[in-house]
């Protein structure tokens, strides 16, 4: 990879440079990704089940140490800064968080106790975790009504509202999403990508979106990122991407 | 009527010490997911280096916060030392670090403070105090009053604060809790320390009972019937658990005890404990999977 060092440094948030991860110590599950985020962009990351998105997700946000697993070769490198060694929570801090797949919401606590979860990183005054409550209801309004509601009680699309507005109460400049759309209603993935796109115009928050919806994924990325068995193997504009008619054929492994 | 109301509270009142071990259990199982068969011998050191302080003329206050200290700089070498290290292991690998820690703690404990029987007393004398027309003992009052206090702490730290809160989503889902910044190793170590804290003023109000010695650690296995019956995930389960345990093994020594030859107290929690096992397998209170269908 020789992008040159000073262009990349300024106009990219993450940068990821052929990354290997293997995890206990012997299974590899992504072998050479490279790609990049600009600052205030949303990319996708596309590809079918099990061709590394969640695993490269999970490298970036640290969260692969948790999973007996660990970035063995390359580099990960965030607002100019090398990742390797620094923790999943300082990577928070930094204001990087990860969104994951298959939502994770803490079932046992209402809806509100979950987004206060996420405002503890940055140890809020009482009245500063309030307005900043206030500010995730204004974006998905139905939470507001289930505030008290156990959120594992609570809809599938519900739960992804839960998990990404937790995540926002990190206040994020970067977002790593993973399978928004997974079990979700058309509807409901559409509801979810416009409160995304929303937030990216005004907030100018970034996001990292891991999917297997192509078309969805790609309508609100401005760039995209395909792998398969661990490997980028074609990335480019969105708009290049969908002229394409073959990605179907990539996901079905046959090139 | 009396007398039954009498062996009731008496019960009850020797139910909340088992409840007290009980939580430091679920304080550490909530926030691990590992059963600390440690907790036992923690709650001897904590214990034995409070009545050696004692003993070496140091002040009851101070020697109550020198063993606090120690009980929380115990719980970050824990952290560090153990925890960190078999983060992500399974179970039964993190239950037999425990099992290890235990006869660790316990062979220091005797090692550092001998291993005869010290007395203990805490000022409180034990004499009868008559409540109405019933007969109770003045130190269980005094230790279920403490029990209460500290009980009453715990709730409003875990469900009230930032810790708290912390503590049940790392409990609820930890990968969750990693994902937006929860400091795990934090949490273990202020969980640890406050199990070590509580097994603290269990191992104060045991030890005076019993004498300091050897067998404290042998609380442990009284609390197993205690958490089986009031849920490994909830604190208010192990409240009421202790007071089920206690109050069921009086009642059974007096009434059914006689028919039996006596001498059941022993093992009758744990035959209370399998019968819940086969009615509510998650305890009264144990948190069961929510799953939407």
């Amino acid at each position: 990879m020789s992008l040159p060092a000073s262009e990349s440094a300024h106009a990219a948030l993450l940068t990821v440079n052929d990354i290997e991860v293997i995890y206990d110590g012997a299974i590899l599950a992504v072998a050479g990704v490279s790609l990049s985020v600009p600052k205030g962009a949303i990319v996708a990351l596309l590809g079918a089940n099990g061709a590394g998105k969640s695993t490269t997700l999970k490298a970036i946000s640290g969260l692969v140490r948790a999973e007996r697993a660990e970035v063995s070769r390359g580099v990960i490198e965030y607002a100019g800064h090398d990742l390797a060694g620094v923790d999943p929570s300082q990577r928070v801090r930094q204001g990087m968080v990860h969104v994951l797949e298959g939502r994770h919401v803490f079932g046992q606590l209402t809806v509100e106790d979950n987004l206060r979860s996420g405002g503890f990183v940055r140890r809020l005054s009482r009245r500063a975790m309030e307005a900043d409550l206030e500010r995730i209801y204004a974006w998905f309004p139905r939470l507001k009504t289930k505030r008290h509601t156990r959120a594992g009680l609570t809809s599938g699309g519900e739960q992804q509202m839960v998990a990404i507005g937790r995540a926002l109460m990190t206040r994020p400049t970067l977002v790593l999403l993973d399978e928004p759309s997974m079990g979700l209603a058309p509807m409901i993935v559409q509801e979810i990508f416009e409160i995304v796109a929303q937030l990216n115009r005004e907030q100018q928050v970034s996001f990292l979106i891991a999917e297997q919806n192509i078309n969805v994924a790609l309508n609100y990325a401005s760039h995209g990122y395909v792998l398969d068995t661990g490997r980028v193997v074609l990335s480019g504009s969105a708009a290049e991407l969908l002229a394409r008619g073959d990605l179907h054929d990539i996901y079905l492994g046959k090139q | 009527m009396t007398f039954f109301f009498e062996t009731l509270l008496c019960g009850l009142l020797a139910g909340t010490l088992y409840s007290l071990v009980a939580i430091g259990f679920v304080l550490i199982y909530k926030a691990s997911g590992v059963f600390n068969f440690a907790q036992g011998s923690m709650l001897l050191f904590a214990a034995l280096t409070f009545v050696s302080l004692h003993e070496q003329g140091v002040p009851f206050a101070l020697a109550l916060l020198l063993t606090v200290v120690v009980m929380i700089v115990g719980a970050l070498l824990i952290e560090r030392l153990v925890l960190r290290p078999l983060v992500n292991r399974s179970q039964i690998t993190l239950f037999m670090a425990t099992l290890g820690l235990s006869f660790i703690v316990e062979g220091l404990a005797q090692g550092l403070m001998g291993s005869q029987v010290r007395a203990l007393d805490l000022g409180i004398d034990d004499v009868p105090l008559f409540v109405g027309p019933l007969m109770l003992s003045q130190f269980d009052l005094i230790a279920a009053a403490a029990a209460v206090v500290l009980v009453t702490v715990l709730a409003l730290l875990f469900n009230k604060t930032r810790i708290g809160v912390s503590l049940r989503a790392v409990a609820d889902d930890t990968t969750a809790a990693l994902s937006i910044g929860i400091n795990l190793n934090r949490i273990w170590q202020i969980v640890w320390a406050v199990a070590g804290t509580v097994g603290l003023v269990a191992g104060l109000l045991w030890g005076a009972r019993q004498g300091v010695q050897f067998s404290l650690s042998l609380v442990v296995l009284k609390a197993l019937p205690v958490l089986i019956i009031g849920g490994f995930t909830s604190i208010g389960g192990a409240i009421v658990g202790g007071l089920i345990v206690g109050a069921a093994e009086n009642l059974a020594e007096v009434y059914i005890g006689p028919l039996l030859g006596g001498g059941i107290t022993p093992w009758f929690a744990y035959a209370l404990a399998l019968a819940f096992l086969y009615i509510r397998p998650a305890g009264l209170f144990g948190e069961r999977a929510i799953e939407r269908v």
